[in-house]
């Protein structure tokens, strides 16, 4: 790779996510000393920044299951030139949006006032938690989303394929072995 | 896949591609076996007659993408994924006769994109949720979709409401994945004569019922022995506990991509073609002699 003049920044963030593919992601392992010659970190929990800034690439792990996810989900668009869909729960809404069916009143009751063991147990209400949404989204649903990497969690091959790919100015392609749903 | 040669096609106008098919007729009597042929993507295929251009394709080794088709069944038409341009015309290729001297065109950007949007609305219509789905890797939606470079589902989702039918002891039904292939309906009529199986409602209403009056497996004469406990493409008709004792990442489409995965010649190339002309509707005799499809061998 040859080196770009300037270091491309890269903001990262789990959404209703379990932070797996994060964990993918840092597999690239040795790799990411040569990411890092490439890019700079921008909000990620690598660096624990809390706001996005401008970036050239963000990534978004997890769907939307909350108010506070689609702020960020928005905060990242705003500031970054190409958005990519990191994961099955990015890409569909994933295992967070298996709760669809269901009504999100019988969910809290269930899990906060119905099962053993919770008595007197009450619907946390704090006004600094996030509301809820009804129904778990992918991001497309609610932003432009420019590249997906499906996968559950997608392999760091697969990443790697992708950040190189855009880095070098190509198109992004998985083929066959880096392209997987589950 | 011969790619370039897509390319090559895709570019030409209908009117090149009719000259083509005219230059193509000129070759017949070329052919050493004196068969007809027709051209799909610039390869000239062999077919006999009452073959359809599916068929034919897969007897030469040629993957056309399809859900519905099955060789072992007569043909449905209804998931489209199968659809190529004959002379410049859309056509399902599972229902569609070859021709002799046909032009036909099928891995092109422009069909492939139609499928991928066929694609992507099966998955936004159902829940797949191929991580926690046992078929996983075995599935037919899912490697179709890879194979098309399904990148995402680009629609928004219905998140349906579809509960399972978990009564039978060996089987479990899960309608969440049901793309009304119908070969299930076609295995259990034609083939088992139990007529477990039925589609109803229309359009969008579409969907998948047992024929029980209380619409539950375990209260119809379905079993394990069935033909249609083996022909969901998809993750919809499961066997009870067996769901990963093949792990995901070893499965037949991880393995290798579903292009590339052998299929059985098509029947008509050993049976009688069927009156109508459509693949042979396999009675229980001829049923089972035929190979088993691909797909379900690992399942």
């Amino acid at each position: 790779m040859n080196a770009p003049t300037r270091k491309l920044r890269v903001a990262t963030t789990s959404l209703a996510g379990c932070f797996g593919c994060h964990m993918s992601f840092l597999d690239i392992d040795e790799r990411l000393l040569e990411l890092v010659q490439r890019v700079e970190f921008d909000r990620s929990p690598l660096t624990d920044i809390k706001t996005c800034g401008p970036c050239d690439i963000g990534i978004i792990e997890g769907g939307l299951c909350n108010a506070e996810n689609v702020h960020v989900l928005r905060e990242f668009r705003a500031n970054c030139k190409i958005l990519i869909a990191l994961g099955a729960c990015a890409v569909n809404g994933g295992l967070p949006a298996q709760r669809n069916h269901l009504s999100l009143s019988a969910i809290l009751e269930e899990v906060y006032h119905a099962q053993h063991g919770l008595v007197d147990g009450f619907i946390p209400n704090d006004p600094e938690l996030p509301l809820p949404l009804d129904k778990v989204h992918p991001i497309h649903e609610v932003v432009k989303v420019d590249y997906f990497i499906p996968g559950c969690p997608p392999s760091a091959d697969a990443i790697w394929k992708v950040l190189t790919d855009l880095l070098a100015g190509r198109e992004p392609e998985l083929g066959h072995g880096l392209i997987h749903y589950d | 896949m011969n790619k370039d040669v897509t390319f090559a096609l895709s570019s030409a106008g209908v009117g090149e591609s009719v000259a083509r098919g005219q230059l193509d007729r000129g070759g017949v009597a070329m052919n050493k076996n004196n068969s007809p042929t027709f051209t799909l993507d610039g390869k000239t295929i062999p077919f006999s007659a009452g073959q359809t251009i599916i068929q034919a394709a897969m007897a030469t080794g040629v993957y056309i993408p399809h859900l519905c088709y099955n060789p072992e069944f007569k043909p449905h038409g209804s998931c489209k994924l199968c659809t190529v341009k004959a002379d410049g015309r859309h056509t399902s290729s599972c229902t569609h006769q070859a021709q002799d001297g046909m032009v036909v065109e099928s891995d092109t950007k422009e069909i492939n994109d139609e499928r991928r949007a066929l694609l992507q609305m099966l998955f936004v219509e159902g829940n797949h949720f191929c991580p926690s789905c046992e078929k996983s890797g075995n599935c037919q939606l899912q490697a179709t979709a890879y194979e098309m470079n399904m990148m995402s589902p680009h629609f928004d989702h219905f998140f349906p409401d579809r509960p399972l039918d978990a009564s039978h002891p060996d089987y479990l039904l899960d309608f969440n994945r049901c793309i009304l292939c119908s070969l299930c309906v076609r295995a259990s009529r034609d083939v088992d004569g139990k007529n477990v199986f039925a589609l109803s409602g229309r359009g969008i209403k579409s969907h998948l019922i047992v024929n029980a009056k209380s619409g539950r497996l375990a209260d119809t004469g379905f079993s394990g022995e069935d033909k249609a406990a083996h022909v969901c493409p998809v993750g919809v008709i499961l066997k009870k506990r067996v769901g990963f004792a093949i792990p995901i990442g070893s499965r037949s489409f991880d393995e290798q991509p579903i292009s590339a995965t052998p299929h059985p010649g098509p029947a008509a190339a050993t049976l009688p073609p069927h009156p109508q002309g459509a693949c042979p509707v396999g009675p229980r005799s001829n049923a089972a002699t035929l190979p088993p499809h691909p797909t379900v061998k690992g399942a």
